[in-house]
């Protein structure tokens, strides 16, 4: 109990000093919270994808269309509940910047493979009779202040032109890991423009989602999937929604792992401050540590009290740091929704924003501790004068 | 009068361990402000690179890349007779249409996906493009079943060194040459043939339409023309205006995700630099008094202290930029989110990625000694010589 009643009062001695440094540590634990939160944001689609949805789609590449007939075909495949079947639409809200996914979809089977995207029973049917209907994600509309009944127009890049929505539903997560950013119309509305505008190019679908009865058939539903296709005109590869996410991640590999470095970094940079904090107490203290250990007090003790001392520092600046971090994501999740549609803080991020602290403090302890106890008293004691 | 330069420095050498921990602090922010902007010049250094002035891309209206865009072959035949294109050595137009899919295809090392941009070329398409150079191998022969590919993507995809074959669009393509094209966007790019491209794919429309201008300056009027042709659903760009395009987004991301990253790491680096300048002012304040005894006035001691906190940053500034320019020796290669392609690029130092990292790096050491040093000029003689 003395002990830490000494800890606490040498840690807030010099006050200025501890008080910068505290700050230094939270803003370091903040920035490093707020990291790999977002680290946490690139893998949100990953972490919301259900393990009974495969993703169909052309073997060469995203870009490449499958023909519509093959939805009968996967839909006798054993194992198979619902197909749905979508296509990205690339479209253009106004400007470039107002970036969100907008997607032409199946509207019944793919609210029925999305049940945690949810829709009063009245939206839905109004959604469903409206062919240029479509439904929006709640920050979405929010964002942009669609009202229900309200026209939206899209420019297409892919598909050329411009295509006009009429709001029928405001839909909502089942939970914080579902995107209420995203755009859904009926594919029956792009597909019947297309059979007018360009008919080579209607009946084609962009992808189609397969729902399975239990997770445990998926890899041979999509094996099967793919064994069908093989050496047709458009091959397929069907992966689970999990890998599908997870290959985009791969894709964009270098990113995330910058990310990583990064957040590392910060920690590193701390670590020199709290270090540099640290030496100069302990310097300044050489005399007391040599009283202490002429008063009988070994070389354990004086490890005890630099090590509290740096991790009464530390974790108080955790502290500090990590209540920081819940008021700056909701700032992010606020101001930069559009990039990053999903801004959890998970419970891992606050473990390791804890070890994080624990390692600055003992790792910076280090040189100084070394220091103080290798002391000799009269050494020391001479010092003082 | 003021305080010589060497006693700064001699009183950064006694306190070794002090000096050196708030310089590698401070070297890491710089190190982190400097990669980031490196990369985010590479990235657009490497895509303004790849278009030339004279050249001109006609994609479709509103299509914004060419993966989105289609030109229709009888658009393709009305581009190709404009009177504005200059000619080749032989006689021909300089006026390639060309067609462009991305494939997936697995990386050598991690096996992961990558988007790349298989290009169709037709005969002009090389004398197009001068920056492009065999490497290895030879070229392509039209007509043929064989591609060529860029030197990027020989060295990182499964089946893109040369002799290797790529299997897409039910078709074995053999990759017969590898050409390089510096640090530009051709270089993570494969070309083939764009007629049996366009067939293995089933694509009845050309991506776009590339062409050299005659009389450079006629850009504009052209595009006049070109747009307002009804017979024409086409968007018609400079070819460097065009590769700039598209890395606005991903650049314009970099450097914002950098910046601020950059501002709060800073920050962590600043508060390591008061600590350490206060302690300085704190442990001499005795010396200070003795100073100002002898006659040098509140402004040398000012000076003098916000010179040491200064060399602290300027140091650290230029431990952190040498450490950044080794990563000039990396390659980085990602996802563009604009073209949803593969493209490689590397690091870049230019002139002035070097000056804003050692102004940001002396920033810091102002700001981080300002206060400690206003507050050892204000010290009162009598009270430092008492306290000291």
């Amino acid at each position: 109990m003395m002990l830490f009643r000494l800890l606490f009062r040498n840690a807030f001695r010099n006050r200025l000093r501890s008080g910068l440094t505290i700050l230094g540590v939270a803003v370091a634990i903040l920035a490093f919270g707020l990291l790999r939160t977002l680290i946490g944001a690139w893998y949100a689609g990953v972490e919301a994808s259900s393990a009974t949805r495969l993703v169909t789609r052309n073997a060469i590449s995203l870009i490449f269309p499958l023909p519509f007939s093959y939805k009968e075909k996967i839909r006798q495949v054993s194992g198979v509940q619902t197909v749905s079947w979508g296509n990205w639409f690339g479209g253009i809200y106004i400007d470039e910047k107002n970036f969100f996914a907008n997607f032409a979809v199946d509207p019944e089977t793919y609210l029925g493979l999305y049940p945690e995207y949810t829709l009063s029973p009245e939206e839905k049917a109004a959604f469903f009779r409206d062919r240029k209907g479509f439904v929006a994600g709640r920050k979405l509309a929010e964002k942009y202040r669609w009202r229900p009944g309200d026209t939206v127009t899209l420019k297409g890049t892919i598909f050329p032109g411009n295509w006009d929505f009429v709001l029928r539903g405001i839909y909502r997560g089942r939970d914080e890991s579902v995107d209420e950013t995203q755009f859904i119309f009926q594919w029956d509305y792009l597909n019947e423009t297309l059979k007018k505008a360009a008919p080579g190019r209607a009946d084609q679908v962009g992808f189609y989602m397969v729902g399975v009865n239990r997770p445990e058939v998926a890899g041979e539903v999509a094996a099967a999937i793919d064994r069908m296709f093989r050496n047709s005109m458009a091959e397929t590869l069907t992966e689970t929604e999990k890998a599908f996410q997870l290959g985009f991640i791969a894709m964009t590999g270098a990113i995330v792992v910058a990310i990583q470095i990064v957040s590392f970094v910060v920690i590193i940079i701390i670590l020199a401050v709290v270090a540099n904090t640290m030496a100069m107490t302990t310097r300044e203290r050489f005399g007391e540590y040599a009283v202490l250990k002429t008063l009988g007090f070994r070389a354990r003790h004086l490890a005890a009290l630099i090590l509290g001392e740096s991790l009464v520092i530390t974790l108080s600046g955790c502290a500090l740091g990590i209540a920081l971090t819940y008021p700056a994501a909701a700032l992010i999740k606020t101001k930069l929704g559009t990039y990053f549609p999903i801004f959890n803080i998970s419970a891992n991020t606050l473990y390791l924003d804890l070890a994080a602290a624990l390692l600055v403090g003992v790792a910076a302890a280090l040189i100084p501790l070394q220091r103080a106890m290798g002391i000799r008293i009269a050494e020391g004691l001479r010092r003082i004068a | 009068m003021a305080l010589p330069l060497g006693y700064t420095l001699r009183n950064l050498w006694t306190r070794r361990l002090t000096t050196a921990l708030t310089i590698s602090g401070m070297a890491l922010v710089v190190f982190v402000f400097a990669a980031i902007l490196m990369l985010a010049e590479g990235l657009q250094t490497t895509l303004v690179e790849t278009g030339v002035f004279d050249n001109v891309v006609a994609i479709r209206k509103g299509s914004v890349s060419e993966v989105q865009s289609g030109v229709p072959r009888d658009q393709a035949a009305i581009l190709e007779t404009e009177r504005e294109i200059a000619l080749g050595p032989d006689g021909r137009p300089l006026f390639a249409k060309e067609l462009v899919v991305l494939v997936t295809l697995p990386k050598r090392v991690s096996g992961d996906p990558g988007n790349v941009v298989l290009r169709g070329i037709g005969p002009s398409s090389l004398p197009l493009r001068p920056q492009v150079k065999l490497m290895a191998g030879r070229l392509p022969r039209p007509g043929s079943l064989e591609m060529m590919a860029g030197s990027g993507i020989a060295k990182r995809f499964q089946g893109g060194g040369l002799n290797e074959s790529l299997c897409c669009g039910m078709r074995n393509w053999r990759i017969v040459g590898v050409f390089d094209a510096g640090n530009r966007g051709y270089s993570s790019e494969i070309w083939g043939d764009a007629d049996q491209l366009m067939a293995a794919f089933r694509r009845p429309a050309y991506s776009s339409a590339i062409f050299r201008l005659r009389n450079p300056g006629a850009f504009e009027s052209i595009r006049e023309r070109l747009e307002g042709d009804p017979r024409l659903t086409v968007e018609v760009k400079r070819e460097t205006k065009y590769y700039a395009d598209q890395s606005e987004m991903m650049a314009k991301f970099l450097r914002i995700v950098g910046l601020t990253l950059t501002l709060v790491f800073s920050l962590g680096a600043m508060i390591g630099a008061m600590i350490t300048m206060y302690a300085a002012v704190a442990n001499r304040t005795g010396e200070i008094g003795t100073l100002r005894a002898l006659g040098f006035q509140r402004r040398s001691i000012l000076l003098a202290f916000l010179m040491e906190s200064l060399l602290l940053g300027l140091l650290g500034g230029l431990v952190g930029l040498f450490l950044a320019s080794f990563l000039q020796l990396i390659t980085v290669s990602t996802m563009n989110f604009q073209t949803f392609s593969e493209l490689a690029f590397s690091f870049s130092l230019t002139p002035q990625i070097v000056t804003a990292s050692l102004l940001f790096a002396l920033t810091m050491g102002f700001v981080g000694g300002v206060l400690p040093a206003l507050r050892a000029a204000r010290m009162q003689i009598v009270d430092a010589l008492r306290t000291g």
